[in-house]
């Protein structure tokens, strides 16, 4: 049976919302918790010691426990941050750029890669193995064919690499060192007043048309669609997914784990629809087409 | 400091090379390389010819081979990079991992620059980089403050370009999925961000509108001047307002901060800009060239030529330049 994931939070959460947030994701059918802020080093509801004791906590529920690094690396200090995760031993590190690949070959930590890091073939994965590497994420903008390719020719060489796709959840398209949140509201970034504490699934960037392109959280931009590939689990299954991914919200998130670890289970049909929060559903990158297309066949 | 300028056809190259680059960099006429345009780029005829031009004149070129193969197109991308050594360039411009390890194999006489599209913003991933490919010069992305390049610099194990002018990415390069979200193409997996096939254009009673894969982009009222739809560069709705909620439109130029980029050791100034004009190309290296040279000089006294900034305005996105993450402030 496939695993079932919680990606990081990607948006900026108070301390008590996250502490809340993973009592409650303790009791829920998940095999693997990715914690740690990826997305802004002003974030800082919560340090390493509080990102432990919840990882404490998850592991004494059973779960597995990762823990994320940021996805762009800027400055010494986000260096210093990155080498405190790397110094521990009691859990597995998804590196999410290069930096955090060095230090955790370095020191001869086993690591996992996140959906950031790209790995586009084989070659790349194979040279990452001899590094270290004990699982990885497909890059959110590649699709099934990709996928099977990759797991194919992983196969023929003999290597268990387990991999993990992105299936539910705003997509994360790409991270700057510019503020977008800040800059919506006029304020440098370096007072940003921690606006993104009001905005828990980000500022919606429509077209002049009312299309809901992106979504605007700090420093990154997400997808204005929420990337849902339930129906694709079968499939997934039968390609030799080992984990799928669901990204968390902060509304709502309950219900999506246990229908996808129902349909995980054969309990209900892959097709049953999920609405939570007004946000169009997409899935195009799984066919090979634009991201926010919808495609309508089904691998069922 | 070395000039380096884009080549996207043998006569931008030569334009180049006659206004005083010390390098050019091209790619092939397909998707191994980020500036996939119709009627752009080399065959391996013409990269030849370009090669031989530049040696003569004692200049050096470098082939980007900077978007990442996957398993269908993992042939194709190695046979470019074997391409790029028969063919004699100075160095290939790599950006996946699978393929720098590949090229240090194969080719390990032809110096390795980590492109931009590899997403290295710290001495350590450009460590791992140096540790494991034995890269010999990176690309900074265009995201880092001039602190932060100070920080990478002190430490780098490898030389460092930096771009110095041309059209400004915003977001960390490599690690960019906007463009492939909204069309089917990506710079990681085609070279293309907001690809041309994807545009319309379209007068209507509200002004003239650009649109990406019918995505509209950007309206122009009467009087203002229209650009191309590179997305995250489009006017855009957020709580209400209407604005560039993502970037203006404008370019990067960072005349004023070549005293400091020497200081720090940077190694060479990179210019954007491979889908330009032969003419363009042409003033856009005289007038760098000038620039360095005065640096050159050495006497300290650096100062930026008004003409300099003012021909380089006149060749910029909306008329417009900007130091981009350099400063801080524009974060």
């Amino acid at each position: 049976m496939m695993k079932l994931s919680l990606g990081p939070i990607l948006w900026f959460w108070s301390k008590q919302s996250v502490f809340d947030f993973y009592a409650n994701a303790a009791e829920w059918p998940v095999d693997t918790v990715y914690l740690g802020e990826t997305v802004c080093s002003r974030r800082r509801e919560l340090r390493l010691a509080d990102w432990l004791e919840i990882a404490g906590v998850l592991k004494e529920s059973g779960k597995q426990v990762v823990l994320s690094t940021q996805t762009l690396i800027e400055s010494e200090a986000d260096l210093r941050a990155l080498r405190k995760i790397c110094s521990q031993q009691d859990y597995l590190i998804e590196a999410n750029d290069q930096s955090a690949l060095q230090l955790a070959t370095q020191n001869n930590l086993p690591f996992v890669t996140g959906p950031s890091m790209n790995i586009y073939n084989s070659a790349t994965l194979k040279l990452l193995a001899k590094q270290g590497l004990k699982g990885w994420s497909l890059p959110v903008e590649l699709g099934q064919d990709t996928l099977q390719q990759l797991i194919a020719e992983l196969k023929a060489e003999g290597l268990d690499l387990p991999a993990e796709v992105f299936a539910w959840g705003f997509l994360p398209l790409a991270w700057s060192s510019r503020c977008f949140t800040a800059r919506h509201y006029n304020l440098p970034k370096d007072n940003c007043e921690f606006r993104c504490l009001q905005h828990p699934d980000g500022l919606e960037l429509r077209s002049r048309e009312s299309q809901e392109l992106f979504r605007l959280n700090g420093t990154s931009t997400l997808s204005g669609s929420r990337y849902d590939l339930m129906r694709e689990m079968p499939g997934m299954e039968r390609m030799g997914v080992a984990t799928v991914r669901l990204s968390p919200e902060h509304e709502g998130m309950e219900e999506v784990v246990r229908r996808f670890d129902q349909v995980r289970r054969g309990e209900i049909p892959a097709t049953d629809p999920l609405q939570l929060v007004e946000a169009p559903p997409c899935n195009g990158y799984w066919y090979g087409k634009p991201g926010m297309d919808q495609v309508s066949s089904s691998s069922l | 400091m070395e000039l380096v300028c884009p080549a996207g056809s043998l006569p931008a190259l030569k334009a180049a090379m006659d206004n005083g680059a010390d390098a050019v960099y091209l790619g092939f006429k397909d998707s191994t390389n980020a500036r996939q345009f119709a009627g752009l780029n080399f065959n391996d005829k013409r990269a030849g010819e370009g090669i031989e031009y530049a040696h003569s004149k004692g200049a050096r070129v470098f082939c980007a081979i900077n978007t990442y193969p996957q398993p269908d197109g993992w042939e194709t991308w190695k046979f470019a990079v074997d391409r790029a050594a028969a063919l004699g360039v100075d160095a290939i411009i790599l950006a996946d991992m699978g393929l720098l390890e590949y090229a240090a194999n194969k080719h390990p006489q032809v110096h390795r620059h980590l492109s931009v599209q590899g997403s290295a913003t710290s001495y350590e991933a450009l460590r791992f980089y140096k540790d494991n490919f034995d890269i010999r010069r990176a690309v900074l992305p265009r995201v880092l403050s001039i602190d932060q390049v100070r920080g990478v610099a002190k430490h780098s194990p490898v030389e460092l370009e930096v771009f110095a002018f041309g059209s400004l990415c915003i977001m960390a390069e490599g690690r960019c999925y906007l463009s492939s979200y909204l069309t089917d193409e990506s710079p990681n997996t085609r070279g293309a961000c907001s690809p041309a096939k994807a545009v319309r254009w379209q007068e209507t009673p509200n002004g003239l509108e650009s649109r990406l894969n019918d995505v509209l982009i950007d309206r122009y009222g009467k009087g203002e001047s229209a650009g191309y739809p590179t997305l995250c560069k489009g006017r855009f709705e957020v709580e209400g307002s209407v604005y560039h909620a993502i970037e203006e439109p404008v370019s990067l130029n960072t005349l004023d901060l070549l005293p400091e980029l020497k200081k720090l050791g940077v190694s060479a100034v990179k210019i954007e800009g491979r889908q330009r004009s032969p003419s363009y190309i042409a003033d856009v290296a005289r007038t760098w060239r000038q620039a360095l040279d005065r640096l050159g000089s050495g006497n300290g006294d650096f100062h930026v030529d008004p003409a300099w900034n003012s021909t380089l305005a006149g060749l910029s996105e909306g008329g417009l330049t900007t130091i981009g993450a350099y400063h801080r402030k524009w974060k």
